[in-house]
């Protein structure tokens, strides 16, 4: 009940379109005479969840790291928040496909590590990054090795840590892929409340269509050499139902269909 | 190792090996292998003398010396390698082809250019020991994660930073593993070092004993050598080993 309520409150945006945090302008990359993408154009709006959903191959990783500023586009230019992007920045953190913690290191210390790198001071970076464990339910591992905890918990430290330095914008590369089934629809719940709670625009690039129309403000579809966005879709009307709800909603399941649809042609 | 049931302690097999020397060396089938007994008794007493202690001191000055220079410029410049493809091109044929080389017989050539003196010697060490730090630094930074490094340039790691706080770590396994071949070529080199360019430390008492026929004063000066190197040599990979936790998944 009480969910459904703060629901309500949040919902009420204006849909004359929301504010953009994240925008791609004619975004072509090449990789020698290969073009991984080309010419692609598309907007993130601020405080959303906008997935990147397409079949491998089709260049959403690259469009990823482009924006993150750890690859540079062959041509075209990426603006957040009204900055262009020359590189990796502080307005941006990022949650990799292989978590990426460093094995040597205690969770606390991975958690504070993007903190660390800023020049936090110590104390106050690991009082930081435990307020982030504990929020993402890991209290009491703060001292604990990542070979020592599962899948499923190492996202999480990764996420704790991409939390942790405060930044604007949050991209997500297949954060679930690597996790357990019923983990990942427990991932998929927590990133709900997350996008709702935190005042943060999620940038989410997944294979999986379900999880896409789940999680998502908006969907955008990428179609394969060269890249391009074929479709924007934006769900409506079951984001306010509750996550319990959402995968028997007959919009949810007309998208899965739809995408699945267009995209069936493409699976070899 | 378990035998008739009893559980034998790490290295006992060194007790069968003892027993055949100290055999070999009663029935005297050749002057250059006294028993091991006498040996010991010789050691005992070698190591209160003065040669001895001097000996040992320059032999310890000559290898730390060297062995630090191999450590200090080896695993920077295999990071650095690996890290970057203009450096490896430059210089990975010079360190495969130093790897392979036959070192002893540069050292004339060290000594003309560097003097008969501790120099020599400790260069001469340095250049065992090298090739394989930097191979082998080379070769764990090059096995690294690429998401470890993206993650470092994501949350802004400076590339001081990215050194200190990813590639020597996560190379940390395989930069242990050749400083312990290093130090361990590095022993070579410090006594070919002192054979050769001039006749101090061990080098020279394995020439006054082996010219004398000393032969159980030689075999305990080099029993106190194996030791030294292999105590280093365990230490270091007890060190590995305290890494090796994380070496499979970086």
């Amino acid at each position: 009940m009480a969910t459904s309520q703060t629901k309500e409150n949040v919902v009420q945006m204006p849909d004359a379109g929301p504010e953009i945090a994240v925008s791609a302008r004619s975004i072509t990359k090449n990789y020698g005479s290969v073009e991984a993408l080309k010419n692609l154009s598309l907007e993130f709006p601020k405080g959303q969840l906008t997935s990147l959903l397409g079949p491998s191959g089709c260049g959403k990783t690259t469009l990823l790291k482009i924006i993150a500023g750890l690859l540079e586009p062959t041509s075209g230019t990426v603006e957040v928040n009204g900055h262009e992007v020359t590189g990796p920045g502080p307005d941006r953190a990022f949650v990799f496909q292989d978590f990426a913690l460093l094995p040597w290191a205690s969770v606390l210390r991975n958690v504070a590590f993007g903190l660390e790198l800023r020049g936090v001071a110590k104390s106050e970076r690991e009082g930081i990054a435990e307020k982030y464990i504990r929020d993402v339910g890991l209290a009491g591992f703060e001292n604990s090795y990542p070979h020592e905890l599962s899948g499923g918990m190492r996202q999480r430290v990764g996420l704790a840590r991409a939390l942790s330095v405060d930044a604007k914008v949050l991209l997500m590369d297949e954060p679930f892929s690597a996790v357990d089934e019923q983990t990942r629809r427990k991932f998929q719940e927590d990133l709900l409340a997350l996008v709702q709670n935190e005042n943060k625009t999620f940038l989410f690039v997944t294979h999986s269509i379900e999880e896409a129309v789940y999680v998502s403000d908006q969907i955008a579809i990428l179609l394969p050499r060269p890249s391009r966005v074929s479709e924007v879709i934006r769900p409506s009307g079951f984001r306010d139902k509750g996550v319990d709800n959402i995968r028997r909603d007959p919009e949810y399941l007309d998208i899965v269909d739809r995408i699945w649809a267009s995209l069936k042609s493409y699976v070899e | 190792m378990n035998v008739f049931g009893l559980r034998l302690p790490a290295m006992s097999s060194l007790i069968v090996w003892g027993l055949l020397w100290e055999l070999i060396g009663r029935a005297e089938f050749t002057f250059f292998v006294p028993p091991l007994s006498e040996v010991l008794v010789t050691l005992y007493e070698v190591i209160g003398t003065p040669a001895f202690q001097k000996a040992l001191g320059e032999t310890a000055y000559a290898f730390t010396a060297g062995v630090a220079f191999a450590v200090l410029i080896g695993i920077p410049v295999g990071i650095l390698m690996g890290k970057s493809r203009l450096l490896d091109e430059l210089l990975l044929p010079w360190v495969n082809i130093f790897i392979s080389a036959p070192l002893t017989a540069l050292v004339p050539v060290l000594m003309v250019l560097f003097g008969f003196g501790m120099k020599s010697i400790i260069i001469t060490t340095t250049l065992f020991a090298i090739w394989i730090i930097i191979l082998n630094a080379r070769a764990g930074v090059l096995q690294i994660n690429r998401s470890l490094v993206e993650m470092a340039r994501c949350f802004g790691a400076s590339p001081l930073d990215a050194f200190f706080k990813i590639y020597f770590w996560a190379a940390l396994p395989e930069i242990l593993g050749g400083v312990r071949i290093g130090v361990i070529r590095a022993v070579k080199g410090v006594i070919i070092g002192q054979l050769l360019i001039s006749i101090v430390g061990f080098g020279a008492l394995f020439e006054l004993y082996s010219a004398n026929f000393l032969m159980a004063h030689f075999w305990a000066v080099l029993i106190v050598l194996f030791a030294l190197a292999f105590t280093i040599s365990e230490f270091l990979a007890w060190l590995e080993r305290k890494v090796s936790y994380y070496a499979a998944k970086r």
